[in-house]
């Protein structure tokens, strides 16, 4: 198992490498450092000298992928691509484009997004099980097909809709909860419980949805006749039977999200104000700040790489039949 | 006669060819027994049916706005070639031409002939007084006093419910004719024609009521700069349904050649094509789009000439969103058809097929590209509200449609900072919301029905 895993490893190396070459030729293709300069900047009449002193203090002032003029290796060294790229593999980011620290930002707002992101992957998890099995409980009866209903009502809901009237009903008319902000300690409790609630219903639909069917598939099974023939109770035979052998798929397909859970959700930190990874990246992505969404999408990357190996060796765990080779 | 000069967007000519492509397929459905037996399957399903009426309605809406034209200004020279508008209008926008020209001069609430906010008027003795001005077109037909509204508002309700419940009549007999009342009554019949008729009236009620109401009101009132969200939100219909059905027609080619490339050949390729799907797969979806937004965002504004007007830019934005919305989602559909592919090289009949030396191309094409379809057709249509939905949230990031393009995106981030506003302006958000809904409402429904006719496992 330990020859898959780091034979794995190695074959993400090239993944990551395609991820940065891709990024960097978007970034690129017809945006200039000149014109990132310009931006930056800000200024209507910039001199070239303040534009080649940005490129040069930020490390754009060489060639993008290949430099004609070197020698050897160093045609590939030398160039804003290999500079801004290699460190990444070492967790190095290096400085935004308006000269912050990325590796201390990343460190500082990682909590935030956790704080957010935990709880609803794990509350969801929990909620939209037990809903799973009350409707597996009830199949093919009224309580179902309502039930079924409901979550591809709530399916069909837009995601910013939850948001927007969650804020309003709550904190606007209710006042219950401040709109947006944060606060760490113990008071980040009173400024997350409404992202997380609305975290949690926004995926009740298809969660619900989905992890029903599993429980169905597994219903259909020859273990849980067997079950039902001993005459065991239809209670004993969803939760000691049914429900320990669904979690297989229900448990490592949730794996997979895990690691991204660093990441953030863009919408909801960036709705609720709270200065996690998700609301960071926006804010990138609106200042068109090169260095903090490479950096960001370099992170996406091993964290989805990561997620995969992690289903690979829970599947090992859970299943004994499996093995990696 | 004023005359016309049609133009035509890029987004127009790949709907064309879109609604060519269901048409082909339409016609060879019907000739062929294994194709139309699911489809049979959908037809029996009353939610689907419901859901299929919906989507028509969206649909033709859709496509009245997808036939742009400019049209001839007035006062033209005699023996002079005729000038043209630079505006580039729609069939939708010249059927709601009212809804297009009364706009006021900012927020007015649905059905209100006042302005929102208040204001300093000027009287007639030179006195200013501070209130809610009059608008210029909401209820305009009323002259300067509201007392008359609510019955007038309750009035025009009354006559659309009875020009739907007479059209809706008709309706009935003609199905009547083919069917029996009793069986169409307990919902027996084999197209479950009672719930068509229920959906169908409910759109037609809803159809006669706004036809009356909206020219004199504005039904869901308006929006900042005084556009009638009424329109609004019926120009949006164009921009959802484009990223839904034209996104899925740019990564089809895509998903298709490679997915059953890497499943049939094998070795190298199967490792090229599998590298290429985990690199985009590994990038997180909102930032590729981001990133690839960005990029096309410089490059607009470094060739602004390219564009003849406005309207063109923003359908150009609109093509290249749907294409790297496209190139996003391939990957999972290219990775199903990649397994099932792999499956069925292993099938007695294609292992026939390469014993008597038939090419690999052929094999493709006709043994395995027809069994893989059920997967395509299903995945697309699951794929369709999901795009919808994810419009939204783009244009929140602020890399989705064009700013000036009509979309419920749009629409929601333009609206949500005034929901801090005191009185709330609720109606734009409300209106893009149920829009949205029912689209997706509809389409999820549909999907369901789809795949569970299509899909071989759930037998």
């Amino acid at each position: 198992m330990i020859g898959y895993l780091l034979r794995r490893l190695l074959y993400s190396i090239p993944i990551l490498i395609g991820v940065n070459v891709l990024i960097f030729t978007l970034f690129f293709a017809v945006n200039s450092p000149d014109n990132m300069a310009r931006i930056q900047l800000g200024m209507k009449h910039v001199t070239p000298e303040a534009v080649l002193k940005w490129k040069r203090e930020h490390g754009y002032d060489k060639p993008l992928f290949f430099h004609g003029a070197a020698q050897g290796a160093a045609k590939f060294t030398e160039t804003v691509f290999f500079n801004k790229s290699v460190p990444m593999f070492a967790f190095q980011f290096g400085a935004a484009d308006d000269g912050r620290d990325i590796g201390h930002d990343i460190k500082n707002r990682m909590w935030p997004s956790l704080a957010l992101a935990v709880p609803v992957f794990l509350i969801g998890m929990l909620v939209e099980i037990t809903f799973a099995l009350i409707l597996a409980f009830f199949r093919a009866t009224y309580v179902d097909f309502a039930g079924v209903v409901l979550c591809v009502a709530m399916m069909s809901i837009s995601g910013l809709f939850y948001i927007i009237g969650g804020q309003f009903l709550v904190s606007k008319l209710l006042h219950l909860v401040p709109i947006s902000g944060y606060q760490g300690g113990w008071d980040a409790f009173k400024f997350l419980v409404l992202p997380v609630a609305i975290g949690v219903i926004g995926g009740i639909g298809s969660g619900v949805r989905l992890y029903r069917t599993i429980f169905l598939e597994e219903m259909g099974r020859d273990y849980v006749r067997t079950a039902r023939a001993k005459g065991l109770a239809e209670r004993v035979v969803l939760f000691r039977h049914v429900l320990r052998n669904a979690l297989i798929p229900i448990l490592t397909g949730a794996v997979v999200v895990i690691p991204t859970l660093f990441m953030g959700s863009l919408i909801s930190e960036s709705f609720f104000g709270i200065p996690g990874l998700g609301s960071y990246t926006i804010d990138a992505i609106r200042s068109q700040d090169f260095a903090i969404v490479h950096a960001m999408v370099f992170l996406g990357s091993v964290l989805y790489i990561l997620g995969l190996l992690m289903t690979d060796v829970a599947y090992t765990l859970v299943d004994p039949r499996i093995r990696l080779a | 006669m004023t005359h016309i000069k049609f133009a035509f967007l890029w987004t127009d000519i790949l709907i064309y060819c879109l609604l060519l492509v269901v048409g082909l397929y339409v016609w060879r459905a019907r000739s062929k027994a294994h194709l139309a037996a699911p489809w049979r399957k959908v037809a029996r399903r009353p939610a689907a049916m419901a859901s299929a009426v919906v989507l028509c309605a969206f649909l033709a809406m859709g496509l009245l706005d997808s036939v742009h034209f400019r049209e001839a200004l007035p006062n033209q020279k005699p023996g002079a070639a005729t000038e043209y508008s630079l505006e580039v209008i729609s069939a939708l926008d010249r059927v709601l031409k009212p809804l297009r020209t009364q706009t006021e001069k900012t927020y007015s609430a649905p059905l209100a002939i006042q302005l929102y906010a208040m204001e300093s008027m000027e009287q007639p003795d030179g006195r200013t007084l501070r209130g809610h001005p009059r608008l210029k077109h909401g209820g305009a037909h009323l002259g300067q006093h509201s007392e008359g509204r609510h019955s007038d508002v309750l009035w025009l309700v009354a006559q659309g419910t009875l020009i739907a419940l007479l059209i809706w009549c008709v309706l009935l007999i003609g199905v009547g004719r083919r069917v029996t009342w009793r069986a169409l009554l307990h919902g027996e019949t084999e197209l479950p024609w009672r719930t068509i008729l229920f959906t169908l009236g409910g759109l037609l009620w809803l159809a006669c009521v706004l036809w009356l109401l909206a020219p004199k009101y504005h039904v869901f009132g308006t929006d900042k700069v005084g556009q009638d969200v009424l329109y609004l939100s019926l120009k949006s219909i164009r921009t959802g349904l484009v990223i839904g059905t034209l996104t899925v027609l740019i990564m089809l080619p895509f998903a298709l050649w490679l997915g059953v490339m890497a499943g049939y050949f094998k070795g190298w390729v199967d490792d090229v094509i599998q590298y290429v799907y985990s690199t985009l797969n590994a990038i997180p979806d909102v930032l590729l789009i981001a990133a690839a937004v960005l990029m096309m965002q410089v490059y607009m504004d470094i060739n602004k000439d390219a564009f003849a007007s406005l309207t063109e830019r923003a359908d150009f934005r609109l093509l290249f969103l749907c294409l790297i919305l496209g190139i996003t989602s391939w990957t999972s559909l290219c990775r199903l058809l990649r397994g099932e592919t792999l499956k069925l090289t292993e099938v007695d009949y294609v292992q026939a097929a390469q014993a008597f030396g038939v090419s690999h191309w052929q094999i493709m094409a006709r043994h395995i590209l027809p069994n893989v379809m059920h997967i395509v057709l299903i995945t697309v249509t699951l794929r369709f509200s999901s795009l919808v939905l994810a419009e939204a949230v783009l244009a929140y990031v602020g890399v989705g449609v064009d700013p000036t393009m009509h979309s419920w995106g749009n629409m929601i981030n333009s609206a949500r900072l005034e929901l801090a506003r005191e009185p709330i302006v609720w109606w734009p958000l409300a209106a893009a919301f149920v829009f949205m809904f029912a689209l997706v409402l509809a389409a999820n429904l549909f999907a369901d029905a789809v795949r569970d006719a299509f899909d071989p496992r759930s037998e």
